[in-house]
């Protein structure tokens, strides 16, 4: 009978693992590599909130999480043009950023950004760019224009890769093409297509995860790429290259928001206003080595990581950053997608 | 104490069997139907579905509506799908081809051997799908264990590529399920009676005749058995297209992986899922009809 | 007798009917080809160098990672929480499914019953995967590790249930019935003489299930919520990240888990078969 009953009590302990929080936990659901250890670690040791971090690979994972019902994040950090997404679909709260204590270390230019006017939903988390990346070993070109990456030359051809999901990827052959962004014209989206299919000849694989291991070993030449996640391959001590096109590179903006079945509103709302202090922001940016929008944040840089060229555009080259599209064309770049992945 | 328990044996029967029934039932074939519903309504642009009956998801599978709107036949889906049955049905072959004979040689050990080698063949087939599909990735990479030597030694002078092509997925998807192809064999070989063979060499067949006329139709419930449990997992696999095909070969089961991840589209992974289930379905129909008729087969020789 | 069978072989030796060359061959290929990518793993786990495929040395600091890395500790006590309960219950569901099957007779509804108990393992992963996913999101059931668990208990049920049934049918009638002859009541008989009879092939039931829970990927990666990042989930994020020995070095643990469990499993089927051997 005793054994029954300790038998029941562990069980009844261990779904409760599952089902409530207990107190003083907070749940970040982020993309991969991007939460550093440390970070987490400083902040748990300021506020004594236990952190746990799970991962997912793209912002359509997110949505496709959280519109699937998924509760118990606290934090999800999807980019700008996702955003406004997450709040018709009333997947996010509001949690009035602009009343935070830090908020006023928030650049001017980032503040009550487009796609949340009155700073009542993000905070900042990094901002980067999206180009292509080489193997300068293998690799003669330059990386001077997107006519590289989507027809590559010789060289490099059957040893291209691209992401897996489509926003990007189709925001780099309208930068190419010279073709606005979330087009609804049927005319356009089939120039994104023909120049996709066509670059599919070239293409070894489709892969968001992997890319400067696919450099370094060789297996790829040229990688659809992130200008921070570049860097940190290039740091391992690998020859890569992150290229900044004459036609422009596409620019993103993560921030952290809070999704409305979160638990620990309090707790998301402290990890928020703690990333709008300099010094916790630099270690951010430090070890992802993407742009942050943190005034003050810079003089905790690294002299590394002032001079990296992933972090500093040059400035001739345009950023340009994505808006949501409408669900006309987010179906037309879906379709066009589907075309290329046959 | 057993009076708790009611005496009828038909009633025992289904008080047994409800657990089974209860969570078989509600956690794997309502969920199913759900899904079947789900193929017929509208997808919603964001992810999930509009209750709106709708056949497009259906419809999708072999039109589509080009960028201007008329309604064209597309093979592209039927094309992956045609691709996965071919994969499917090749790495089959193959693990019957290799398994065959790895089956009949365990049944000619001792018995004490024989637990012995069906042990070391499931072995890797207990441990995690996506180690072992990883483990293939540093085998056939650039510069990974197959290349390394041989471009070394000067044999080859540049990669040989095999990583990210059908092939690879081949080997993955025969890998992870060889096992499963070697057991059923195996099952079936064990009832062999030797004492058959020995009467065909006395009357002065050869061994290939052995062979082909008595062992192999002996061993067909084996056969069948093994070659649908290989079949069926290949067709909806989706790690080994994904890490050894570099994502570029869609398969149905990448595919209906995708429509519930990036792509959005809910009605038409479960319109691909329902597909799944159908081919299934048509396999084990005509299992069983194929083990009613050897069975029938049997009985009459027996007679 | 097996003279006239190959006039050929002068000198060589004559194999016995039903044996034929180089199959002794083809089983050592067959388990090097099995293992060898097994092997391999092992072998890169004790890379030095950070790119798992170039050798760059001995050493074992990818272990020491592993062992101090927090979110794989995490991983694991998730995936042992739910193989623990998926194992239970799913080995008690198989037990009563399989003494109906076994035991009951020709029923109608037998062979729908048989059916339905080996369903999960007819359909393919993917799709009983999506038709959770569906199913929980439709219902708006979010019991983060529960529903995990829940969806192990499903799919283990028929993993349970093929070696109780196997070992139900292979069981010796004569001691329950010399019992029931000696006026133990049904109950008495089925406590103290078939559950001891059956208790290994419920064990080899268990084992099954427990390793089937540990290493299920694709269903758990659908379902989880927050939280709820199993082993195998967190090794698949771990490829994402790049492939480094750390994964190697954690696959390998993993794997020697599995062999550990399987090899009890199959210490405790040769059990069986010596007590069934009278």
């Amino acid at each position: 009978m005793k054994r029954t009953l300790s038998i029941v009590a562990v069980a009844t302990m261990a779904l409760s693992v599952g089902m409530a929080q207990a107190a003083e936990e907070l749940f970040i659901y982020n993309w991969t590599e991007y939460t550093p250890p440390e970070l987490v670690a400083k902040f748990e040791a300021e506020t004594g909130i236990k952190v746990t971090v799970d991962t997912y690979d793209s912002n359509e994972t997110l949505l496709a999480k959280l519109q699937a019902g998924a509760t118990g994040y606290d934090l999800v950090v999807p980019s700008q043009n996702f955003v406004p997404i997450f709040v018709s679909e009333g997947l996010i709260q509001k949690v009035n950023v602009s009343g935070m204590s830090n908020f006023k270390n928030i650049q001017e230019r980032w503040r009550n950004p487009a796609w949340d006017p009155k700073q009542e939903y993000s905070s900042p988390w990094q901002w980067g760019t999206t180009s292509f990346s080489y193997n300068s070993e293998n690799y003669s070109g330059k990386g001077e224009s997107l006519k590289e990456f989507f027809e590559p030359n010789e060289e490099a051809s059957g040893r291209v890769s691209a992401f897996q999901t489509p926003d990007e990827v189709v925001n780099l052959a309208n930068i190419y093409l010279g073709l606005p962004f979330c087009s609804e014209d049927p005319a356009e989206m089939k120039q994104v297509q023909d120049l996709l299919v066509a670059q599919k000849e070239h293409i070894i694989a489709y892969n968001s995860e992997t890319m400067s291991d696919m450099l370094t070993s060789g297996e790829a030449i040229i990688t659809n790429h992130w200008s921070g996640f570049s860097r940190l391959g290039r740091l391992t001590g690998a020859p890569i290259v992150y290229a900044y096109p004459k036609e422009g590179v596409i620019g993103w903006y993560d921030s952290l928001v809070v999704p409305s079945s979160a638990k620990n509103v309090d707790n998301a709302r402290k990890f928020m206003n703690f990333m709008m202090d300099p010094v916790n922001m630099a270690m951010l940016t430090v070890n992802q080595g993407y742009g942050d929008s943190i005034i003050g944040s810079s003089k905790y840089y690294t002299e590394e990581l002032k001079s990296a060229p992933e972090v500093n555009p040059p400035s001739d080259v345009p950023v340009i950053f994505a808006t949501t599209c409408s669900p006309k064309a987010q179906s037309l770049i879906d379709k066009v997608w589907m075309k290329v992945m046959q | 104490m057993s009076s708790w328990l009611p005496t009828n044996p038909s009633s025992r029967r289904w008080l047994g069997l409800a657990p089974t029934y209860l969570v078989i039932g509600i956690f794997m074939l309502f969920p199913m139907i759900i899904m079947g519903t789900y193929s017929f309504m509208e997808a919603n642009p964001y992810g999930g579905v509009k209750p709106v009956f709708s056949t497009a998801a259906y419809i999708q599978l072999a039109w589509e509506y080009d960028l201007d709107n008329t309604l064209i036949f597309n093979p592209g889906y039927l094309k992956i799908i045609w691709r996965s049955i071919e994969l499917s049905v090749m790495a089959t072959v193959i693990c019957l081809i290799f398994g065959f004979p790895v089956a009949y040689y365990i049944t000619l050990q001792p018995e004490n051997r024989r637990n012995f080698y069906i042990y070391l063949i499931t072995i890797p087939f207990w441990t995690n799908l996506l180690i072992r599909t990883f483990a293939w990735i540093i085998i056939l990479g650039r510069n990974g264990v197959i290349e390394l030597p041989l471009l070394s030694l000067g044999i080859i002078e540049k990669s040989l590529g095999m990583m990210y092509s059908d092939g690879a997925i081949a080997i993955g998807l025969t890998y992870s399920y060889l096992p499963l192809m070697v057991l059923p064999i195996y099952a079936s070989l064990e009832k062999l009676d030797f004492r058959l063979l020995e009467a065909a060499s006395d009357l002065y067949a050869s061994r290939l005749a052995i062979m082909t006329k008595i062992v192999i139709p002996l061993s067909k419930p084996g056969i069948i058995a093994g070659c649908i449990l290989v079949f069926i997992p290949c067709l909806g696999a989706f790690i080994a297209p994904n890490l050894l095909g570099g994502g570029k070969k869609l398969m149905l089961g990448s595919l209906v992986q995708f429509q519930f991840a990036s792509a959005r589209n809910w009605p038409f992974g479960s319109a691909l899922s329902m597909l799944m289930l159908a081919v299934v379905v048509i396999v084990l129909i005509l299992y069983a009809r194929g083990a009613k008729k050897s069975t029938a087969g049997e009985k009459a020789t027996e007679s | 007798m097996s003279d006239k069978l190959s006039p050929s072989t002068k000198g060589r030796k004559i194999l016995p009917v039903g044996h034929y060359r180089g199959l002794g061959v083809w089983n050592v290929a067959f388990l090097f080809f099995l293992y060898m990518p097994i092997a391999v793993l092992i072998f890169y786990s004790f890379n030095a160098n950070r790119m798992v495929m170039l050798w760059g040395g001995f050493s074992f600091k990818w272990y020491i990672k592993a062992f101090n890395n927090t979110a794989i500790q995490d991983a694991v006590i998730n995936s042992l929480i739910v193989a623990f309960f998926a194992t239970v219950l799913s080995t008690a569901i198989a037990t009563v499914g399989a003494l109906v099957l076994a035991r009951g007779g020709n029923f109608r509804g037998k062979t729908m019953s048989l059916g339905l108990i080996t369903l999960p393992l007819m359909v393919p992963e993917i799709v009983t995967a999506v038709a959770m996913l569906i199913f929980f999101a439709a219902i708006g059931l979010n019991w983060g590790l529960g529903n995990v668990i829940i969806a192990h208990v499903t799919f283990c049920i028929p993993f349970a249930f093929m070696p109780i049934r196997a070992r139900l049918e292979g069981m010796d009638t004569t001691l329950e019935q010399a019992s029931r002859d000696l006026y133990a009541s049904e109950w008495e008989t089925f406590r103290f003489i078939t559950v001891p009879l059956l208790m290994p092939g419920i064990i080899a039931g268990a084992m099954l299930a427990f390793v089937i829970s540990m290493d299920d990927f694709i269903i758990t990666l659908m379902v989880s919520g927050a939280g709820s990042t199993t082993l195998p989930v967190y090794i698949y994020s771990m490829i994402r990240r790049g492939l480094s020995p750390e994964i190697n070095a954690v696959s390998t643990l993993l794997l020697l888990f599995s062999i550990t469990i399987v090899t009890a499993y199959w210490v405790v089927s040769k059990k069986t078969q010596t007590k069934t051997v009278h």
